[in-house]
């Protein structure tokens, strides 16, 4: 019972290749959201050169009522007026985004491995996903 | 306290919570969120925003590393991620119709009671698994490379269903409570599915990351994800998750379950205040 006679698995090295792929993908989408966040907070902190000196603008910064971009609109909108806040929020985008891309490319790899059950059993997760997101969406 | 200092102060509390939250597969919203709150007093819908970002950092600065050294179980995740998913659906529907008072109670006791069954069970890492066929079909059996031995680890997984079924019920709980259940991923899969510590909490990791993505995007949309906190903590979790994943090699299987274990009571006796003194 050393190996489930069920099916033949896939060649070791094709599967180690794909593995290979996602991990190169996430790193690619960490290393891309986390220079995007350095460089969105160093140029905040250029633009704003009392961040360096007043209290009073941290207060400002923290409080319910202060204004940052949240829709995709006003974020590009404040990328193109090279705002630093608009920059974060694209590094953050990325970073939200990288586990879906994730899931996607894993329903490749499993067609790629030809897992028929896999296949399945990830479309549907990455279908649920996207539910979630969308009743989410409606209730907000 | 200026803007610069914030920043590295947060920055310096996510570096630790990301190398927390990888090592023990919980996300790190566990220190994030009652020190953004207690410590510097910052509203609690920008903390949970912010805890949202830190487990999805934590999970893909970790799980770049684990897929190459396969210590997290592809596998195993997406065919756990089935019963998350549907659970944390059926949550959010359930949760306006139930007592979280209750809920949070219940949680607690069952957490502190997993917690002393992981005790009890700390040194069954050598009894034999028992065979499960569906985990057989589905070919959940994996192996990993385990630096502290030095060697490949081949390990079996069993009750696969049951831990599909634990999965349903942990994201319920996440979705009635919204908090993540990383302390009941990693639990369900060392108690039931008798998986690897490591191996279980690398699995947790790059699960709670896929479904906290999944809601991340309403809470974005809602304005809840404030650049100015959640890029100090962005950064510093993603530094410290990295770090927290070369680590995890390293690490001694037994040491690391006794860390979980401590953890895991003190989400424990957390979940039974919020239960006691709901706010």
């Amino acid at each position: 019972m050393n190996e489930p006679a069920s099916r033949p698995n896939p060649p070791a090295e094709l599967v180690h290749k794909v593995e290979l792929i996602i991990s190169n993908i996430l790193r690619g989408g960490v290393i891309l959201s986390l220079l995007l966040i350095v460089s969105g907070t160093t140029l905040s902190f250029v633009h704003h050169s009392d961040y360096l000196s007043r209290p009073s603008d941290t207060k400002r910064l923290i409080s319910s009522k202060t204004e940052f971009p949240h829709t995709l609109k006003e974020t590009l909108a404040g990328v193109r007026q090279d705002r630093g806040q608009a920059v974060i929020v694209v590094g953050l985008l990325a970073l939200i985004a990288t586990p879906v891309i994730r899931v996607g490319v894993s329903i490749v790899a499993f067609v790629i491995e030809k897992d028929a059950i896999f296949v399945a059993l990830t479309t549907l997760v990455f279908a649920l996903l996207l539910l979630s997101f969308f009743l989410g969406k409606a209730e907000g | 306290m200026t803007p610069l200092v914030f920043t590295l102060v947060v920055f310096g509390i996510s570096l630790a919570a990301g190398l927390l939250g990888s090592l023990l597969g919980l996300g790190g919203g566990l220190v994030v969120v009652p020190a953004l709150t207690l410590l510097l007093g910052i509203d609690i819908r920008f903390a949970i925003g912010a805890s949202i970002v830190s487990v999805i950092a934590t999970s893909s600065g970790a799980a770049a590393a684990y897929v190459r050294e396969r210590m997290s179980n592809l596998r195993v995740a997406m065919f756990l991620e089935v019963g998350t998913t549907t659970g944390a659906l059926s949550g959010a529907y359930l949760a306006g119709h139930v007592h979280t008072r209750w809920l949070f109670m219940i949680f607690g006791l069952v957490l502190a009671f997993s917690a002393l069954e992981m005790f009890r069970h700390r040194h069954s890492d050598q009894s034999p698994v028992p065979p499960d066929a569906l985990a057989d079909k589905l070919r959940l059996h994996d192996s990993y490379f385990d630096q502290s031995l030095n060697k490949d680890v081949a390990y079996r997984v069993t009750h696969a269903r049951l831990g599909l079924a634990l999965m349903y019920v942990a994201g319920c709980v996440s979705g009635m409570l919204g908090i993540g259940s990383g302390s009941l991923k990693v639990t369900a899969m060392d108690l039931a599915m008798r998986m690897p510590i490591k191996v279980s909490t690398a699995t947790s990791n790059f699960m709670i990351g896929v479904t906290a993505a999944a809601s991340a995007g309403v809470y974005f949309a809602r304005g809840d994800i404030n650049p100015f906190i959640a890029a100090p903590v962005a950064a510093g979790v993603l530094v410290g998750a990295v770090g927290g994943s070369r680590l995890l090699g390293r690490i001694r299987n037994q040491l690391l379950r006794t860390v979980f274990i401590v953890v895991l009571l003190f989400i424990a006796l957390q979940m039974l205040w919020k239960g006691v003194h709901p706010s």
